[in-house]
């Protein structure tokens, strides 16, 4: 890495919500009074011990946390290089990562007396969390779901409404997760006065990717810790899908100022980079603006926002968190991408060697770390932050195996 | 000044506040349903009595509008429709009409595709007179504004923009300010007249631009609504639902569509011509 970084990486956003030229805060007018509300109820939260006392205590009590750090002894022997680690974050309660952020968001909500949560999700797992998290605080819950996805992912929409939650089926646009975004957008600026949007990812104007990232830190926080207990060093490489990025930058930004620690992000390559069918915002989009931030996003030369391409429904968006598209720029994190078929291969190497049936978003993930672990020596560490489970994904995978359940 | 060198946006309401009447803005999407529909569309404004256009760029993802104009802007796409074929309409109307005000409204992203600089200078060459950037706040405005000069940067104002906000939304404003009336998206709900008479002098206190009013303006009695109280009105939903109205099955002009489009500018235009007298 270059001298010229500077001292710390872990300082942005600056006050214009930008990590480098990225981020920012592009709403319209009638939002931009909610975004500054928001910014301002967290910088307050933040900085109360109250907050974050009550928000560890749910962590602990109600999540499960702290998640274990597993060695992966069976998957390392496999592979013949690098010892693999996973984070276990798919043994959190909901099933993923997704709910460390959503409880202090609805907790944030709460203190700010909002009476409404509404969230946008793709393949059901944020929407599930945040139906969790409403149901918990008792604060009614809606989830604007692409219609599309709604009929791919019927057990997650069958857990929503047994949550409570109001799945609204979202037709406008292409009926998937951007444009679920978009109408939990058009639901906000129609009902700013009671209603708090819940981002499930660091994406969005600011200060989301900021606040969303500060609350997914506890894994990195976690992994750093676990790690120096089991092997006394940190590990040599950090592995993490990416859709929007939120477990990636979770797990990355406790070791940005490790320069020690090589960090990989992995995007959802779908049929292959080259085929256009993909979500690899970095690997294969150019910055620009949407959902108000600016980001690596799929697009063509006109602008016009394209349709991402993904086996995981919850890698399936045409950006990126805007810290991803920095950290990518400024060279701190290298992008990768793998495909749906190495994401499969992956998902069913994982389950029968380890017992853990990942998340295809995990999936993608590891299959980096079966390309990357061989190549390293024996005694170094490589970590997969495991940000989900598979349960969710045994139809789409049988699908692809040729197999009817 | 001469109005000529103020721009046609300056020079339009100078002329209408001598003529003691507000604007009538109606807006369209440009190449919706087709590109030659929406260029008769447009070169028959102004004879149906509109006073200043507006022309939507169409964008895949229009996070600030309801689902009349996002379909309008699908419509669009399907036709071909891009920023550059919004300019290459305004270059055709400003053959015969170089008074009429022209006011592009849309999303940022296609601009920073098509480059902000080059956006401005074709903007500029092609009879642009003004830009409302919708997802771009004052706070963002420097992708857009040191390259913008000679076009009216055209904020927008909404019953949420506290008092303590408005100098920063009006830093930087010229042309006119747009008054969104509700909080909400476009085609979706209408503004009470007694919300309107208590905000527009909130703005009007806080600046000399003209204010417009838009989201929510539907018939010609709303249009008439809010000229008593501001200098212009801002119709899209209404129109759009007219020319859907008019497609065949497939979603294609039909004979009449042209024609229904611009009667319905007409009523509007009357609505406000005798708004206050």
């Amino acid at each position: 890495m270059s001298n010229s970084l500077p001292n710390t990486l872990r300082m942005g956003p600056d006050g214009r919500g930008r990590f480098g030229e990225f981020g920012g805060r592009f709403v319209a007018e009638t939002l931009m009074p909610n975004i500054t509300e928001v910014q301002e109820a967290y910088e307050a939260a933040r900085k109360d011990p109250e907050f974050d006392k009550e928000w560890r205590r749910l962590l602990k009590d109600y999540v499960g946390r702290p998640s274990p750090l597993w060695f992966a002894e069976r998957l390392t022997n496999h592979l013949g290089g690098a010892k693999v680690y996973l984070k276990r974050e798919e043994l959190n309660h909901t099933g993923a990562h997704k709910i460390n952020a959503v409880i202090a968001q609805i907790m944030l909500a709460k203190r700010m007396g909002k009476t409404r949560i509404i969230a946008e999700t793709g393949a059901g797992q944020h929407g599930v969390a945040t139906a969790t998290a409403c149901a918990l605080f008792d604060l009614p819950c809606m989830v604007f779901m692409g219609a599309t996805d709604v009929e791919r992912q019927k057990p997650n929409v069958f857990r929503m409404k047994l949550l409570g939650a109001e799945v609204n089926a979202v037709t406008s646009g292409s009926a998937t997760l951007k444009d679920a975004m978009n109408e939990a957008l058009r639901y906000w600026v129609a009902n700013v006065q009671d209603t708090y949007y819940c981002i499930g990812t660091v994406a969005g104007p600011a200060p989301y990717p900021q606040m969303v990232r500060d609350f997914q830190c506890v894994i990195g926080e976690e992994t750093k810790e676990q790690c120096l207990a089991i092997e006394g060093r940190l590990p040599d490489v950090v592995v993490c899908a990416v859709g929007g990025g939120s477990s990636a930058m979770g797990i990355f930004h406790p070791f940005l100022d490790d320069s020690e620690v090589k960090l990989v992000g992995v995007e959802a390559a779908g049929h292959g980079l080259e085929s256009g069918a993909h979500a690899a915002a970095i690997n294969g989009g150019v910055p620009g603006v949407l959902h108000g931030n600016k980001t690596y996003l799929l697009q063509d030369r006109h602008g016009q926002i394209q349709e991402a391409h993904s086996i995981s429904a919850g890698l399936d968006y045409p950006g990126i968190g805007p810290e991803h598209s920095w950290l990518h720029e400024i060279g701190r994190v290298e992008y990768t991408a793998a495909t749906d078929i190495e994401a499969l291969e992956a998902f069913q190497l994982c389950s029968k060697l380890e017992g853990i049936i990942p998340a295809l978003e995990s999936a993608h993930g590891l299959a980096e770390v079966i390309k990357r672990a061989p190549t390293m020596p024996k005694d170094s560490i490589i970590v997969l932050n495991l940000s989900g489970r598979g349960d969710k994904d045994i139809f789409t995978v049988a699908h692809h195996m040729g197999v009817e359940i | 000044m001469s109005d000529r060198m103020r721009g046609r946006i300056a020079a339009r309401f100078a002329k209408l506040k001598a003529e003691g009447r507000g604007a009538l803005m109606p807006f369209l999407e440009a190449y919706d349903p087709d590109p030659a529909t929406s260029m008769a569309i447009l070169r028959g404004m102004p004879g149906a009595g509109a006073d200043l256009i507006e022309i939507g760029v169409p964008f895949t993802d229009p996070a600030a509008d309801g689902p009349t104009v996002q379909k309008a802007g699908q419509r669009a796409l399907k036709a071909g429709g891009s920023l550059a074929g919004a300019l290459a309409m305004v270059r055709d109307f400003r053959r015969d009409d170089d008074e009429t005000p022209l006011v592009l409204m849309g999303y940022l992203n296609p601009i920073l595709a098509y480059g902000p600089e080059r956006f401005c200078q074709d903007c500029r060459a092609s009879g642009v007179d003004g830009l409302i950037i919708v997802d771009m706040p004052p706070e963002e405005a420097d992708e857009v504004q040191p390259f913008a000069e000679g076009l009216d940067m055209i904020r927008l104002v909404a019953p949420t923009t506290l008092d303590s906000r408005l100098p920063i939304v009006l830093n930087g404003a010229s042309g006119f300010i747009y008054y969104v009336a509700i909080t909400g998206i476009t085609g979706t709900r209408s503004a009470e007249a007694a919300d309107l008479a208590a905000a527009i002098p909130r703005i009007r206190a806080a600046t000399d631009l003209p204010v417009a009013i838009g989201f929510g303006v539907r018939t010609p009695a709303q249009a008439a609504e809010a000229v008593q109280v501001a200098d212009g009105a801002v119709v899209a939903s209404s129109l759009i639902e007219i020319l859907a109205g008019t497609l065949d099955a497939e979603g294609r002009a039909t004979k009449g569509t042209v024609r229904a489009v611009l009667d319905g500018v007409r009523a509007l235009a009357e609505g406000v011509r005798g708004a206050r007298e």
